[in-house]
């Protein structure tokens, strides 16, 4: 068996460390080894963005970096957005829309739309489109979504 | 099944439940009995709709006077 | 009366007396699923877990001569590894999948294969390791042997004379008679009404074309996955995302050579299904891994697999031919459609039949049907199964007539419309159905009145599915706090334990955020068919309905003893309890409840329903689209989905499903197929090369909701799940020909084939 890389890094503002094999992925090692379970993996290969998570404020599939990756390095993931019990715009925002059906492909929709509301604070119903377009929906058909956007846009920028 | 009722594609049958009514039918067109019933219920692959409804109750529903009785292949969805 | 949300939005609401009903709460599950905490089946997680890998046929059709796992048990790391000849030799009989049935033999087959691999992905063996990397390399361990056979992986090709024979001893059932025959077509079914030659003689015009669709995923996100651990007691628990637990415990029972007692399903959340998740897949494995190791075994299927590996719906040719007089009345319809089942027997064409021309009054009327196997994933569910392969054909030929005729496309449809009291070709007439109240929303909506966009094609189309009853059940057990606990059997999909808690809240008559649902297993409620079948707001309503009339009684008589009056004076409005006879008796639930310990103890009430009056939803769409002439690339610029729910309990939700539906009706449409390379296998079998609408492919989906009320349930709910995939791929295709005159036949309408289309 191949031995185990010690690692170092901060996971939603929490110091964290834990020990993985070069092969698992950060995607595994947050699910697996850490026990952080709202990360979703849909395809493994990069291609749903089930497992979006933002690191150094880049959003990544985490699914395509390596858990040896995460060594100094600044990780939000869903457990993460909300402030304590209270809910980010976001959260609400997918709730009070009905933005959400199963619910896998959330957690990945709500991290990839913080970093772009976080980027482009009043985005165009296009430019939503457009940063969303790795995230895959097969239930909603993706309408409630970009309304849960629009309307997380306005509460945040109304604060 | 019209093969089994000599090419009629409607026939009146007595009989006050759905048992007694394919009891009828094999009495009068041999073979509706096998096609239709296993173990002493409808088979799990075939429906009763009765006036458009398809029935739970199998062979325990009861019919009136002038009912519409369908067998149909049961299916359901995804 | 509308409601209106927004005005993209519509609710042609009929009847509005209700408090909770038609209202649109936060669901109850929604926070956990907003922040990463609901657990779904992948999450599980136990100790002592092993982890499951298996190992899939590479060949689309070969003998197995011979499976050698030694060298991958002998692997550092593995545990244990398993065969069909694992399971139990159990009798061969039929088992029921919780929709279908089929026989046990071909269920265990599919599992696990025995003498041979019908499929490319068809299941050889499985392995439990302490780890998936190590399962996963004693998957490369195992030595089999094939034997390689040609493959056939279309209908026509399994059809054909000295076609390569899947089953030896699958013989052509023929109009319910079997022929004796070895063939690959398990059956052929017809449905007569009237007299098509007749018909077609008085036509004026008559249209006739031939169809091509190819395989289909249902494309959820989350692949399929279950734990197993099987106890040294013999109870078997397994913790899996499906459709329906008491499938899976029935199918493992049986499986197994269980009693049902001796096996528990406990649901995760799912993460989608669409029918998919119905049928089981790695359960039965992780229960004979877990049985050999004594640990709990947690198989998760790749994305690859849940390609390859499951059930995806069927391809499918069909020949649909239609007649009309020159005054736009259909004389004759004659549909005649070969449907892949795949590996084994039992493709949805029995259903494709009930819906392909139901909505249509037809006098004269013949519909032939083929059930043929392919070396092709065994075909599950696909929401609607089988009616939008149907509705792709008679919807386009449907178009042709009123263009010949030169009528409106939807004044066509309208003239010939199904209503009350029409039969269908298959035997049943309609009950209440609201086909008519659809076609007349599409046509005065405002996307259909608008002037078409320059260079743009606009097309309809409509469909149809039956939907169905089933099984339920559902216990309320009232808190001291008067609020109460609701715990049903329906795996929830898509917010269905909040649509089922608002029907309890408005018999209850308090608001649905004082009611907690739960889904819970297969040992804390009663029977409970599958979350499929567009049942589960409809069945399950009625079980949650008729345990909370059940609550109500008991508050009442429960408060007569408080009062010590007669209980036949009493009624419970509002959550208020009070007297007829004398006004100054009032009491709220909530007071009731506080007071229940010491009036005589808890109240709870139960129902286990399964019940007839299940009403059928017609679905419609208006689509506007433009077609790159250099790229043969299909832009959908507007789109709507018109509906009819019959009460739409949640109406955020009943929208949920008619955009979610219209979506992968648009990547059916579009670009979505199983390539199957010469070898026999799936060549694009990941998410980037089978090709899901993104959110950048698509405009909002804008909805109406009709409602022409069930009289079969209580609020007069129709199920919606289904019949919204159904009218996309026909819609699209109306819109193409409308912008280039192409008349597609095949799907997908995928750029190359757009450009290579006369």
């Amino acid at each position: 068996m191949p031995g185990k890389t010690y690692v170092q890094t901060t996971i939603n503002g929490e110091q964290v460390d834990f020990l993985c094999e070069p092969r698992q992925s950060l995607l595994e090692c947050l699910r697996d080894v850490i026990g952080l379970t709202g990360t979703k993996e849909g395809c493994n290969d990069g291609n749903c963005g089930a497992c979006t998570v933002n690191m150094d404020g880049r959003v990544v599939t985490a699914c395509l970096v390596l858990g040896v990756e995460a060594e100094g390095a600044n990780i939000e993931t869903i457990e993460g957005v909300a402030d304590g019990s209270n809910l980010h715009p976001l959260q609400l925002a997918f709730l009070e829309n009905a933005a959400l059906q199963c619910g896998i492909c959330t957690p990945g929709f709500i991290v990839s739309s913080k970093a772009l509301l976080e980027q482009n604070p009043d985005p165009t119903e296009h430019e939503i489109r457009f940063w969303l377009a790795n995230n895959l929906c097969r239930c909603t058909g993706y309408d409630k979504i970009v309304r849960a956007v629009q309307d997380a846009a306005k509460r945040l920028q109304e604060a | 099944m019209q093969e089994l009722s000599s090419g009629e594609q409607r026939v009146k049958i007595q009989g006050n439940n759905i048992r007694q009514v394919i009891d009828n039918l094999d009495a009068v067109y041999p073979g509706f009995k096998d096609r239709l019933v296993e173990d002493g219920r409808v088979k799990p692959n075939i429906s009763v709709a009765i006036d458009g409804e398809i029935t739970p109750l199998g062979m325990l529903e009861k019919v009136m006077e002038d009912s519409e009785v369908h067998f149909l292949p049961a299916i359901s969805g995804g | 009366m509308t409601t209106i949300d927004n005005e993209s939005n519509v609710v042609l609401a009929t009847n509005t007396d209700f408090k909770v009903v038609g209202t649109r709460p936060v669901r109850h599950d929604g926070t956990d699923k907003v922040t990463g905490r609901a657990l779904y089946g992948a999450d599980y997680d136990a100790s002592g877990l092993l982890h499951g890998k298996i190992l899939r046929s590479p060949h689309a059709h070969a003998l197995i001569k011979s499976v050698n796992t030694s060298k991958a048990e002998s692997l550092d790391g593995v545990k244990a590894v398993v065969t069909a000849s694992d399971f139990p030799q159990v009798a061969d009989k039929t088992v029921e999948l919780g929709e279908d049935d089929t026989k046990l033999e071909w269920l265990r087959d599919n599992i696990l294969a025995s003498d041979k691999a019908l499929y490319g992905g068809h299941a050889i063996a499985g392995v439990a390791a302490a780890n998936p990397h190590i399962a996963e390399e004693a998957l490369k361990l195992i030595e089999v042997e094939y034997e390689v056979l040609p493959a056939v992986l279309t209908t026509q090709e399994a059809m054909a004379d000295n076609a390569s024979i899947l089953h030896k001893s699958l013989t052509t059932q023929e109009l319910g008679e079997d022929t004796g025959v070895v063939s690959n077509v398990a059956s052929h079914f017809q449905h007569v009404k009237g007299d098509v030659s007749k018909g077609f003689a008085e036509a004026d015009i008559v249209k006739e074309r031939e169809f091509n669709t190819t395989t289909v995923h249902q494309g959820y996100i989350e692949p399929h996955n279950g734990t197993a651990f099987w106890s040294a007691d013999g109870r078997l628990h397994v913790w899996c995302s499906t459709q329906g637990s008491f499938v899976v415990r029935d199918s493992l029972a049986d499986l197994l050579d269980l009693p049902v007692s001796m096996v528990r399903v406990t649901p995760m959340e799912i993460g989608g299904a669409f029918g998919g998740k119905i049928p089981i897949y790695v359960e039965p494995v992780a229960a004979l891994l877990s049985k050999k190791t004594g640990a709990p075994v947690k198989i998760v299927m790749s994305r690859k697999e849940t390609f390859e590996g499951s059930g995806p719906t069927s391809g499918s040719y069909m020949k649909i031919k239609i007649g009309a007089k020159k005054d736009g009345t259909i004389t004759a319809a004659h549909a005649w459609m070969a449907m892949e089942a795949g590996a084994y027997p039992g493709s949805p064409v029995g259903a494709a039949a009930q819906c392909v021309f139901a909505t249509y009054d037809l006098e004269n009327a013949l519909i032939d049907g083929y059930d043929v196997v392919v070396n092709k994933p065994k075909t599950a569910a696909y929401r609607a199964p089988g009616a939008p392969n149907a509705a792709f054909g008679t919807e386009q030929v449907i178009n042709e007539l009123a263009e010949e005729l030169q009528m409106d496309p939807i004044e066509f449809r309208l003239k010939n419309v199904a209503v009350e009291g029409t039969r269908r070709p298959d035997g049943p007439t309609f009950r209440r159905i609201g086909a008519k109240e659809v076609l007349e929303a599409m046509r005065d909506h405002p996307h259909y009145q608008s002037k078409k966009q320059e260079g743009q094609g606009r097309g309809v189309a409509i469909g149809f599915w039956f939907n169905i009853g089933f099984d339920s059940a559902c216990n309320i057990a009232v808190n001291s706090d008067g609020t109460v606990n609701l715990t049903e059997g329906s795996t929830d999909i898509g917010g269905s334990r909040t649509s089922i808690a608002m029907q309890a809240a408005e018999v209850l008559g308090i608001p649905a955020e004082d009611v907690r649902p739960s889904v819970v297993d297969t040992d804390t409620v009663g029977f409970t068919a599958v979350t499929g079948g567009s049942r589960t707001t409809f069945a399950t309503g009625w079980a949650a309905y008729e345990a909370a009339q059940d609550v109500k009684q008991q508050c009442l008589e429960r408060a007569a003893s408080i009062w010590d009056v007669d209980v036949d004076g009493l009624q419970m409005e509002d959550g208020v309890i009070s007297s007829t006879a004398d006004s100054e008796l009032r009491m709220t639930l909530k007071e009731l409840a506080s007071q229940l310990g010491s009036s005589g103890g808890g109240i709870s009430g139960s129902a286990s329903v399964n019940p007839g009056g299940v009403g059928g939803s017609f679905a419609g769409n208006i689509a506007d689209v433009s077609v790159d002439s250099d790229t043969g690339k299909v832009t959908v610029e507007r789109f709507t989905c018109v509906q009819d729910a019959g009460k739409a309990i949640h109406p955020s939700y009943v929208e949920g499903q008619m955009q979610g539906g219209s979506v992968q009706g648009i990547g059916w449409a579009l670009n979505e197929e199983y390539f199957m390379g010469d070898d026999g296998n799936m060549n694009n079998s990941s998410l980037l090369d089978y090709r899901m609408p993104t959110a950048l492919d698509l405009p909002m989906i804008d909805t109406v909701i009709v409602e022409v009320a069930n009289p079969g349930h209580p609020f007069g709910v129709r199920g919606v799940g289904e019949a919204n995939i159904v009218p996309p791929t026909p819609t699209l295709a109306n819109a193409i020909y409308d912008a280039t005159g192409k008349r597609m036949t095949e799907l997908p309408m995928s750029p190359g084939a757009i450009l290579a289309a006369e």
